[in-house]
């Protein structure tokens, strides 16, 4: 019984893997040399072109546009009207001489974000990642607690946080319950952009731990033995052995944290949505309220804004393949 | 033998699938977008099934869907050409290049000039546009809302009607500071709900030339009240300030006690009346007062008919059948909300309610009388959503201190003007 099974599992087994020959046999009778590698990435190339580049060719019309018509053949064309205008300003630092002051808002918002988000998390990460590198008591336990927030969704985490974090949230709760007052603690502008950071971090610290973590451990043994035995103090290892060959993992840390915290959007509106004012307004959100939750849509203002953005996050990626690029010469080097 | 059995049982089962598919081909579908405030939503299904019972050509589907799902999906749909044929909304502004004047598919259309005039307005694209759109589910009115318990506690009487802002704001105060209750009012975080009182202050909102200026001096005394009992304590500031992005109601904090007195409207009857229950006394207190009106505003939400529906007749004769006044009558029972129909506001329709809720029905109803045709135009102008989003936004930014109340009122104004020219590039 279990062989006749097994027989009829091969026949069909055979038959499915020789489906593609006659027409692979046929194509490579017909398609010239070199033209063949199409066929495979066609079927991508095809998916990325609709789902990828077309949206972004709209979204450059979409750019060129106004009014809140949705459909692109009921738009007026605008030209740089909307980039004029999210760019209009009289003082750059002060978002409140701007003509679009939320964008400027957003701006400066994310700039500030970014630098403390990144530059923390990568301290953290890197914390972690040497003591989980390190044979502690339960390291097993620690490696997995610290990944957990990865496993979930920006908006549970943001959830989480804000049961624990609103005006009679557990933090308060328990603030009140060792005899203290309550603290308002999305209620203060710094201090709401502040948990914004941590909940961030907090959320995604694993991940990028993980990653230095692995870094940490390809690092040769032998090396730390070697600097064991000419007494190389603790922190003259970290500095001369540890950092230097940790760099290309830092790098990839650096540069995936800085482009994820531009693009900060998910946990952020569902833990402050934008506020106290505008001050945990981001550039994402700032792009989703002009194009998708106001009641008056200015899909092209959203579509100048996101190219803007787009821009810097190129100009990221490139610094990240330049990184690349230099770490992997030194390391031939 | 078993065979011809079997195979005439399939001719069989194969002849009333054709027959049913053929029925149900006939039947014109009609696909409504819904969301509940109470149970607006189920109510509209039983109606609808007994509506279908006369009237097997017709197929209804209610599909209920939460309040910001109707705001920024249906819209999109629309826009795609793949509406809903009818969908309850609240900001009519946004449907309305896709809204369908139902005139020729009334029975009656002389009847619902007259029964839902005053309201009717409020779903065209201006002065000059006559046509019916839909019906009104209900018609809300905003009023404050009393924890009577804590007054009584305080021993502070309840403001009478005429009482100003200014009473209404110190007699919170005083309650919350005797019952150390931690704030005295909470208002809804919506510029409809701001606008009330703003009007009573004396803003005006309109000018003669028709383009909304919105902030004048009663607007900017409303303004600046508000900002100041949110900087004091007398409002509970977490509701304006602590979530930026659009609406948030103070329900929660008034159903937990954790507020004197609570600036909502009618809509909210029927989580007074479940989720407080007679947990604590609650009232509905006489629309507050000032210099120049005693007003909340007037709004609610209605079925619209699109124009991309395939059965424009029968979606007519099922909003004829909603519009008629016993049904209409029955469905305003069943939902506990107030009627737009002009007759039926004359009349006294029988609850089914508590004594408190048929107090608070009543009392909404009083507040009704005191709203002001100014209050009315505001609700249907097609720059209402823009002006009190605007106002929502600069004066929680006001509130926070992140810019000053003038730097506040110019952004609404040229929030306003940048809408209204969006709305305008054709």
């Amino acid at each position: 019984m279990l062989s006749t099974a097994a027989r009829w599992f091969g026949r069909l087994y055979a038959l499915v893997m020789n489906l593609p020959e006659r027409p692979m046999r046929w194509a490579q009778g017909h398609l010239p040399d070199g033209r063949l590698g199409w066929l495979f990435v066609g079927p991508n190339l095809a998916i990325f072109g609709v789902f990828t580049f077309l949206p972004i060719v709209i979204d450059f019309y979409y750019a060129g546009t106004g009014g809140t018509n949705l459909l692109p053949t009921e738009r007026p064309w605008v030209g740089t009207e909307n980039f004029s205008s999210l760019l209009a300003c009289k003082d750059y630092f002060d978002p409140n001489s701007c003509v679009r002051d939320q964008f400027w808002y957003a701006i400066w918002n994310t700039s500030k974000f970014v630098v403390l988000q990144v530059a923390l998390m990568l301290v953290f990460s890197l914390t972690t990642a040497l003591v989980l590198n390190r044979k502690i008591i339960g390291r097993g336990f620690f490696r997995a607690a610290f990944f957990y927030p990865v496993l979930l969704s920006p908006v549970v985490v943001a959830l989480i946080w804000k049961w624990v974090l609103q005006r009679d949230g557990v933090l308060n709760a328990a603030l009140v319950g060792g005899g203290m007052q309550p603290v308002e603690w999305l209620l203060g502008a710094r201090s709401a952009f502040g948990w914004t950071v941590f909940v961030s971090i907090w959320a995604h610290m694993g991940f990028y731990t993980l990653i230095l973590l692995a870094g940490l451990q390809a690092i040769p043994a032998d090396i730390y033995e070697a600097a064991s035995m000419d007494a190389a103090p603790p922190w003259r290892v970290f500095r001369r052995i540890t950092l230097p060959l940790l760099m290309p993992s830092v790098l990839v840390v650096f540069v995936l944290g800085l482009i994820r915290a531009v693009q900060i959007f998910d946990e952020v509106y569902v833990l402050t949505g934008g506020g106290p004012g505008s001050a945990t307004t981001y550039l994402v959100e700032f792009i989703y309220n002009t194009g998708f939750s106001s009641q008056v849509r200015q899909y092209g203002l959203a579509a100048a804004a996101s190219l803007l953005l787009a821009g810097v996050l190129l100009v990221l990626t490139l610094v990240q393949l330049r990184g690349m690029r230099g770490t992997k010469g030194d390391s031939r080097g | 033998m078993l065979a011809s059995v079997s195979l005439r049982a399939g001719v069989a089962t194969a002849a009333l699938l054709a027959l049913g598919a053929a029925a149900s081909a006939e039947a014109a579908d009609i696909r409504i977008a819904c969301y509940s405030d109470g149970n607006e939503c189920p109510a509209t299904k039983t109606l609808a099934e007994r509506f279908m019972k006369d009237n097997a050509d017709i197929h209804i589907t209610i599909d209920e869907m939460p309040y910001k799902q109707i705001l920024e999906s249906v819209p999109v749909q629309l826009a795609a050409g793949n509406g809903p044929d009818i969908a309850r909304v609240s900001d009519f502004a946004q449907v309305a290049p896709y809204q369908l004047d139902l005139t020729p598919y009334l029975k009656d259309a002389a009847y619902w000039q007259q029964a839902y005039g005053p309201v009717l307005d409020w779903m065209r694209a201006g002065p000059e546009d006559k046509g019916i759109y839909g019906l009104m589910t209900q018609l809300t009115v905003s009023a404050p809302i009393v924890n009577k318990t804590l007054f009584d506690q305080a021993g502070v009487p309840v403001p009478a009607k005429g009482a100003t802002w200014d009473d209404w704001a110190a007699a919170a105060l005083k309650v919350a500071k005797a019952t150390k209750t931690p704030y005295g009012m909470a208002w809804d975080r919506s510029g409809a709900r701001f606008s009330g009182p703003a009007i009573s202050e004396g803003a005006k909102f309109f000018y003669s030339a028709g383009h909304p200026p919105v902030v004048d001096a009663g607007f900017k005394a409303m303004a600046a009240k508000f900002v100041k009992w949110n900087q004091d304590g007398t409002i509970d500031k977490d509701v304006w300030v602590s979530t930026g992005g659009g609406y948030r109601d103070a329900f929660e904090e008034f159903a937990n006690g954790k507020i004197a007195v609570y600036l909502s409207g009618s809509w909210q009857l029927a989580r007074l009346q479940k989720q407080i229950g007679d947990g604590f006394e609650w009232t509905i207190g006489a629309a507050p007062c000032g210099p120049a009106a005693c007003t909340g505003l007037p709004g609610g939400a209605g079925f619209v008919a699109f124009k991309g529906t395939k059965s424009p007749k029968e979606v007519g004769r099922f909003l004829d059948y909603l519009a008629s006044e016993p049904v209409y009558a029955e469905w305003m029972v069943m939902t506990s909300n107030l009627p737009a129909n002009v007759d039926l506001q004359k009349k006294k329709l029988d609850y089914k309610l508590s004594p408190a809720g048929v107090a608070a029905m009543t009392a909404f109803q009083d507040n009704a009388t005191t709203l002001t045709p100014l209050a009315y135009k505001l609700q249907g102008s097609q720059l209402s959503r823009p002006m009190f989003n605007a106002t929502v936004d600069r004066i929680s930014q006001a509130i926070s201190g992140q810019i000053t109340l003038d730097q506040a009122y110019e952004r609404i104004t040229s929030d306003v003007a940048d809408a209204a020219a969006a709305k305008a590039k054709k």
